[in-house]
């Protein structure tokens, strides 16, 4: 069996599965529970400053439910932890003791001033936790404060930060950052520049998941009205890969560690992100949806999809992916596939006729014998290779992409003639 | 030993419970699951194996959307009749046989029961699609009150045609309301449908008129712009045997149009039962009188199991309601004491050098309270017979692909034309007849 342990910015776990700061890591009892089922790690919810607690509405998640599925996406408008400060530092201080081999990072936020950021660390670290992690992605509630992605949003506000905070602990500093930018490269050169050990990515996205036709509202909906929240769950992923792929290839950031989140609901999701680099990753929606059991499959799927491929541990394809991610300029233009349809595996639900017919390059065609069997077949000469049909195609390996050797050397968009501006 | 025949071998509750219905109509979670695995097919071959050609993709997709208004006015348009015909389709060999996802899993989308998941919700809070255009002026005879004329009837009131059917019976809805076996269609269900199919406007239904008695051909086509036909089968085959006529011997449709209209504990159910016949109605038959508490049901159908009318579904159906179906077996003679049915004598059959199916000449001897002939309906063309009738072809009244008969203002339509006898083919018919009967009247 593969060794799954993992260790970033100096904070090990066995696995490298945590529970992201979120309502399943708010308290003692679920963190346990957590533990208990086997997850490796987790980021406690996020702490606020000593003083009253922030109160949260009731009504705070909301669900984008797709052909029959629930949760295909999932928001939520809840605040921070809204207990008291020290019950959750007595709790964090308990399960640590409890629990020394799982990874136990807290997430804090705290206004914006270096006393605030030194206090609440000054606490933390008396916790005997493993890290901390700056929530700088709230995205709705706590930045009205000037807090969450009011200081991921500002580079320099996040550096100023990070700094404070490497400053005033020892504790390794992960800084959280919010997806709600333009360039996710900013905001991580700036942690980076301000000393952070670790950026975990990505916090939520603004969103407003549906509108209610009956009361025209959005929701989660309270009294009538609603607000916009953070978007995560498996929509998420494709955003998260993206904006992990960018800060991994990066030179400024390039070995900045980074413990990836967005939309993780199996292994084969996990697995994607240690191949961009990332050293451990956080868990969140999939377990709101189904609870912790589901880190049984994530732990025994990766595992077996490491043996298969020979992987002794996780470093061996940690960032396996990276070279292969480049700009669009860079890709061979020449290169060609075509969709190929195995006619034994063919349904004739039409889909890839249709689509193709309707949408791409009308390059299946349709006809149909006198027994009403269909039959669809790519015109190869009108195939542009876009995989539309391969993707439509209800049954697995039916269309596949066949490369096409045409004898052309690589070509990509910096040499093509049709480039103005080749070199 | 005496015929043992009485009524009430079950009590109440248990007659309640087997005559429940047959499909439990699917929940909104079970519909919304189900219509989540159609693929939306393109050029989809349930559409084209629908008789009446409802766009089958088209309705699912609309549940799955959540109008289900939408999808239910998707399939009315095409079968007004769509809520019988998604509970007594034989999907199994139309629709839902060609599903394309018997090819990838080995289960059709449940085509019949989403079909009917979005009718019940016009039917069941009334919700009226359908309006009758403006008076056209013009008035049209349909002769039967079944699925075929209420078809027609239906489509020629949207084009505002003036309406008039006559049926022998009290009520319509031919075989709908009388020839139904009730555990697939519960009473107020069809009679609910036909009210709504009425509920249009312009259609005066006039009860208790037969044609060749009270009416006919000749009179109706003086009177009106245009004639439909739709008697479907008002004969019933026999077997034409000595002691056919003995108590205790039954046509089949006879007794299942007693199980749908009378009350359940009085009717004679035997011992043992035979049924002879191969069609749905047959198992309808022997189904019904097994749930009516009879101890033995045997079905005998003289050819296999293969040639059988009734689907691989209804024969599932039958021998899980404990029915025991012989084949290769034809009635030799019927056995009786004292004009009472006491048994049927059989007698094994195969099949000659030409493939024609012969008696072997060895029998046996089935001991049977019961007896009920379901070999099957046919037209009788008398009452037609008034002047000019139409041309008749294998005993069924001849029609073009416009369900037009020989004679230029009548059209013909159901059982009593060529075709399948089946309520989806029968609505179909209706509503060609329909467009053909306005294209005549608004052009000559």
């Amino acid at each position: 069996m593969a060794d799954l342990s993992c260790t970033i910015a100096g904070v090990s776990s066995p696995n490298p599965f945590w529970l992201a700061s979120a309502p399943p890591t708010d308290k003692r009892y679920n963190v346990e529970r957590a533990f208990e089922a086997g997850w490796g790690g987790v980021v406690w919810k996020t702490l606020g400053e000593d003083g009253p607690p922030v109160v949260n509405v009731s009504s705070r998640y909301g669900s984008v439910d797709f052909a029959g599925q629930r949760m295909m996406g999932f928001n939520n408008i809840e605040l921070i932890t809204d207990r008291p400060l020290q019950i959750n530092l007595d709790e964090i201080t308990a399960v640590k003791r409890d629990w020394p081999d799982r990874a136990l990072v807290v997430s804090l936020m705290v206004p914006c001033t270096e006393q605030a950021w030194k206090d609440i660390l000054n606490k933390v670290e008396q916790t005997g936790c493993d890290g901390v992690e700056l929530n700088f992605g709230c995205p709705h509630g706590m930045s009205e404060r000037g807090m969450g992605a009011a200081v991921g949003q500002v580079p320099e506000y996040i550096q100023e930060v990070t700094e404070w905070c490497k400053t005033h602990t020892d504790l390794p500093v992960f800084v959280k950052l919010t997806p709600n930018i333009s360039d996710i490269r900013r905001p991580a050169r700036a942690a980076f520049d301000g000393g952070a050990d670790a950026v975990s990515l990505i916090n939520t996205i603004n969103s407003i998941v549906s509108i209610d036709l009956d009361i025209m509202a959005p929701t989660p909906t309270v009294a009538g009205k609603g607000v916009h929240g953070g978007y995560c769950g498996p929509a998420v992923k494709p955003i998260a890969l993206s904006m992990v792929s960018e800060i991994a290839r990066d030179p400024h950031t390039r070995n900045l560690p980074i413990s990836g989140i967005g939309g993780i609901n199996d292994w084969r999701d996990a697995a994607e992100y240690i191949s961009l680099g990332c050293g451990s990753v956080q868990v969140c929606t999939a377990a709101m949806r189904y609870g912790f059991r589901i880190i049984d499959d994530l732990v025994d799927g990766l595992s077996n999809w490491m043996d298969e491929k020979g992987y002794a541990s996780l470093e061996d394809f940690r960032g396996a992916a990276i070279p292969n991610v480049t700009d669009w300029q860079y890709l061979d233009l020449n290169y060609k596939t075509i969709a190929a349809i195995d006619q034994d595996k063919c349904i004739e639900c039409g889909l890839c006729h249709i689509t193709c017919e309707d949408t791409s390059h009308q390059a299946i065609s349709a006809t149909k014998d006198e027994n009403g069997k269909r039959t669809y077949t790519v015109i190869d000469e009108e195939c542009v290779g876009c995989n539309l049909c391969y993707l439509v195609c209800p049954v697995p390996k039916c269309i596949t992409m066949e490369e096409v050797d045409n004898g052309l050397p690589y070509l990509n968009w910096t040499k093509h003639p049709n480039n103005p501006m080749k070199g | 030993m005496s015929a043992d025949i009485r009524c009430q071998r079950l009590d109440a509750e248990d007659i309640s419970r087997n005559f429940s219905e047959l499909h439990v109509p699917l929940t909104e979670l079970q519909a919304i699951q189900e219509s989540a695995r159609c693929l939306f097919c393109h050029d989809a071959p349930c559409v084209e194996a629908c008789p009446t050609g409802i766009d089958i993709p088209g309705f699912i997709r609309k549940i799955a959307s959540g109008n289900v208004r939408g999808a239910a006015k998707t399939i009315l348009d095409e079968n007004i009749m769509g809520n019988t015909c998604g509970n007594v389709c034989p999907v199994e060999e139309l629709c839902e046989q060609v599903c394309v996802k018997n090819t990838s899993e080995e289960k059709p989308v449940v085509i019949g029961q989403l079909q009917r998941y979005a009718t019940d919700l016009v039917l069941e809070n009334w919700i009226q699609l359908f309006k009758r255009a403006a008076d056209s002026g013009k008035k049209v005879a349909v002769v039967g009150g079944g699925p075929a004329g209420l078809s027609c009837a239906h489509r020629l009131a949207m084009l505002g045609h003036k309406v008039t059917i006559y049926d022998s019976r009290a009520e319509p809805g031919g075989l709908n309301e009388y020839g139904l076996a009730a555990y697939k269609m519960l009473d107020n269900r069809a009679a609910r449908e036909v009210t709504y199919i009425l509920d249009i406007g312009g259609i005066n239904f006039e009860a208790g008129k037969s044609l060749g008695e009270d009416i006919n051909l000749s009179d109706l086509r003086q009177a009106f712009d245009a004639v439909f036909i739709g008697l479907g089968h008002n004969t019933v085959r026999a077997l034409d045997m000595e002691n056919e006529t003995v108590d205790g011997v039954y046509n089949a449709v006879d007794y299942i149009e007693l199980i749908r209209q009378e009350d359940l504990s009085t009717l004679p159910v035997g011992r043992q039962v035979i049924v002879i016949g191969g069609g749905n109605t047959a198992i309808d038959m022997a189904v019904q009188i097994r749930k009516l508490g009879a101890e033995s049901v045997t079905m005998v159908y003289r050819r296999g199991l293969d040639e059988m009318g009734a689907t691989g579904y209804e024969q599932h159906v039958a021998q899980t309601n404990g029915v025991l179906i012989l084949t290769q077996a034809q009635p030799h003679r019927i056995l009786a004491n004292d004009d009472q049915l006491s048994g049927v004598e059989f007698e094994y059959t195969t099949y000659d050098a030409s493939g024609k199916l012969i008696g072997t000449g060895e029998t046996f001897v089935l001991a049977a309270d019961q007896l009920f002939k379901a070999i099957g309906q046919k037209l009788d063309a008398a009452p037609l017979d008034t002047g000019e009738i139409p041309e008749l072809i294998n005993g069924r009244i001849k029609v073009d692909e416009y369900q037009h008969t020989s004679l230029p203002d009548v059209w013909a339509g159901g059982d009593c034309t060529p075709g399948k006898d089946l309520t989806v083919t029968a609505v179909q018919d209706g509503k060609i007849a329909a467009l053909s009967i306005d294209e005549y009247l608004n052009h000559g």
